[in-house]
């Protein structure tokens, strides 16, 4: 930039040049920060206003009808939370021992930094990927039935597992090494300082990760379109290989119906529910960070 | 690794150990679910690729899986994600990377404890949630000033690049992070301002890792799938190159969309459309596959020089 103004004397004038320059360059960048936050914002208060007098007691207690005035969202309510409880139970423990393996156990070598590629490369693997993955392998070769509970759970639960590990690695990095060499140093073994010193000083940064990947599994559809999960379904599940539809699902079929009352009602009704749900979720996630942070 | 670590003291007990291989298959089952994913694509696409000829799919130009002349050409569909990839990234890559200036070199530790959680809330809204948003609030805002179809690649475009603008901001500030601050000082010793030593000094010192957040932002939106299948539309349309707006304001079908609407119709099982769901996944996978392992590599080019 200086070398545009070589010519001028080094007065004022150049100092002003690129002081305006440097101030509305600022501006710029601040403006280009608050974009994405102000459209969401805006994009929210509008679907929140759309669903004031439709999101209502009956709206969450009833089952899907085809009248805009009487329909539900239970059974999708009760499908998410269903699929999202399996999903807790398979990630948990599977990220969480791939993270000890990788972080305590897993020397440097080849294979390590393999594994590692690999799960930075399944962590961008599209989701409706992901979708035919379930199709292929749960609902084709194991024969879990198309759309139920177990077909879906399992299909998202591999999808969020590369966040879970990832995350849960992080956590049982920040446990400072001096503490595993203390634990060594009483003469403890490498599986009992796991046990005893590593994981339950991580274990407020494992959760953090997995409920805020949790948050993320519920929000997904295209993996359950993909594996043929009902998008209206008008009963609770009640078995691990009942036919489940889940919020996301009940929110794209309604989307597709031409009724204003649909359009700008029920969906921003089911739009406000599973957003509450997502912000339930991501706040205990938070807090639990928090805790955390401050007993450190 | 088939050994265990007979030299340090504490895996000596068989209890270790085999806590050591359960852990291990855990860290395995990554690579399992790699091989299951490539081989539960490749094999339905190879038996629907014994139906049509892998040249008639990767130069057909239409799209029509289930109305008659049935055809299995793809470059429709990519078409319509190259459509969507170039929309978002118009809103997503200058956004995204004066976001990271922004944060990385103006914004004081304050601003950015608000900022950046804020930021991230935005990867985090379910993309049906964006999707809908872009159809019932975007089209029509956009349709007072513009001819545009009720769905169409302009309104889904725009929601894409506003999901993917955290992906952009958050790598790049990283890597605008772990430029030492050495450079910045001698910068500022010679007299620059902070606009010049933001885009002189530290924009082309963090370039291999903007350019991996850029490539790692479009690999996810072409797989994007929910937003596009509920505001793009469901027209299979080439690229008309004498009218490229016309793919922003008409209804398209990106790659992602078209697997939704084989997925959400009624011919599940052996037919042949069921069987183009795995030969698209596949051009899917492939494509997003190799643009992360690009992503990786130039990544990891600016960690070594810098840290």
């Amino acid at each position: 930039m200086a070398a545009d103004t070589r010519d001028e004397p080094a007065d004022s004038g150049f100092g002003q040049i690129s002081r305006t320059k440097d101030v509305s360059f600022r501006l710029l960048a601040l403006a280009a920060t608050l974009v994405g936050i102000v459209s969401l914002a805006a994009l929210l208060l509008n679907v929140a206003v759309d669903a004031v007098g439709w999101l209502d007691w009956q709206f969450l207690t009833n089952p899907p009808h085809p009248d805009p005035f009487q329909a539900g969202f239970l059974p999708a309510l009760v499908g998410s939370v269903a699929i999202m409880l399996v999903i807790a139970l398979i990630t948990f423990p599977l990220g969480v021992g791939a993270a000890i393996y990788l972080e305590e156990y897993a020397d440097d070598g080849y294979l390590t930094r393999f594994i590692q590629l690999n799960i930075a490369n399944l962590a961008g693997v599209p989701s409706v990927v992901y979708g035919l993955l379930g199709l292929g392998l749960f609902v084709g070769l194991f024969s879990i039935g198309y759309g139920t509970v177990l077909a879906a759970a399992f299909t998202i639960a591999l999808l969020i597992l590369p966040i879970v590990i990832i995350s849960a690695q992080e956590a049982i990095r920040s446990v400072p090494d001096s503490q595993r060499q203390a634990s060594y140093g009483m003469g403890a073994t490498k599986w009992q300082t796991i046990r005893n010193v590593v994981l339950p000083r991580a274990m407020p940064g494992i959760m953090t990760g997995t409920i805020l990947a949790l948050g993320r599994a519920i929000g997904e559809t295209a993996p359950l379109i993909m594996i043929a999960a009902p998008t209206t379904v008008f009963g609770l599940p009640n078995g691990p290989f009942s036919k489940v539809s889940a919020m996301p699902l009940q929110i794209y079929n309604w989307a597709s119906y031409p009724q204003t009352e649909f359009q700008y009602g029920v969906v921003a009704a089911g739009v406000v529910t599973l957003l509450v749900v997502l912000l339930t979720i991501n706040s205990i996630a938070i807090v639990i960070r928090n805790r955390y942070q401050q007993r450190t | 690794m088939s050994q265990p670590d007979f030299s340090h003291d504490a895996s000596r007990t068989a209890r270790g150990t085999a806590f050591r291989y359960l852990f291990m298959l855990c860290a395995l089952l990554s690579i399992l679910t790699t091989v299951a994913i490539i081989l539960t694509l490749l094999i339905d696409a190879v038996d629907f690729f014994a139906q049509v000829s892998p040249a008639e799919f990767l130069t057909g130009t239409r799209w029509s899986p289930t109305n008659e002349p049935i055809a299995f050409g793809v470059l429709p569909l990519i078409s319509g994600t190259l459509v969507i990839t170039v929309g978002s990234a118009m809103v997503a890559l200058p956004i995204g990377l004066l976001t990271a200036i922004y944060l990385s070199e103006y914004a004081t530790d304050r601003q950015r404890s608000y900022l950046k959680p804020a930021l991230e809330v935005l990867a985090g809204v379910p993309t049906v949630v964006y999707g809908y948003f872009a159809l019932v609030y975007i089209t029509p805002a956009l349709d007072t000033f513009l001819p545009l179809s009720t769905f169409n690649g302009l309104s889904a475009s725009i929601m894409v690049g506003i999901m993917i603008i955290p992906m952009v901001s958050s790598i790049s500030e990283d890597a605008m992070s772990a430029v030492p601050d050495s450079l910045r000082q001698a910068s500022y010793g010679l007299g620059a301002t902070k606009f010049t030593v933001s885009t002189s000094v530290v924009v082309p010192a963090a370039l291999s890792g903007i350019f991996s957040s850029f490539i790692l932002a479009l690999s996810r939106a072409i797989g994007e799938t929910m937003i596009v299948a509920i505001a793009a539309g469901q027209t299979p349309r080439m690229v008309d190159l004498t009218d490229p707006a016309g793919m922003f304001l008409n209804s398209i079908q990106p790659m992602t969309s078209a697997m939704v609407q084989i997925g959400t119709g009624d011919i599940v099982g052996q037919g042949e459309a069921y069987k183009s769901l795995f030969a698209v996944g596949l051009t899917l996978f492939v494509i997003t596959f190799v643009m992360n392992l690009i992503s990786e590599f130039v990544a990891s080019r600016y960690r070594e020089v810098y840290r």
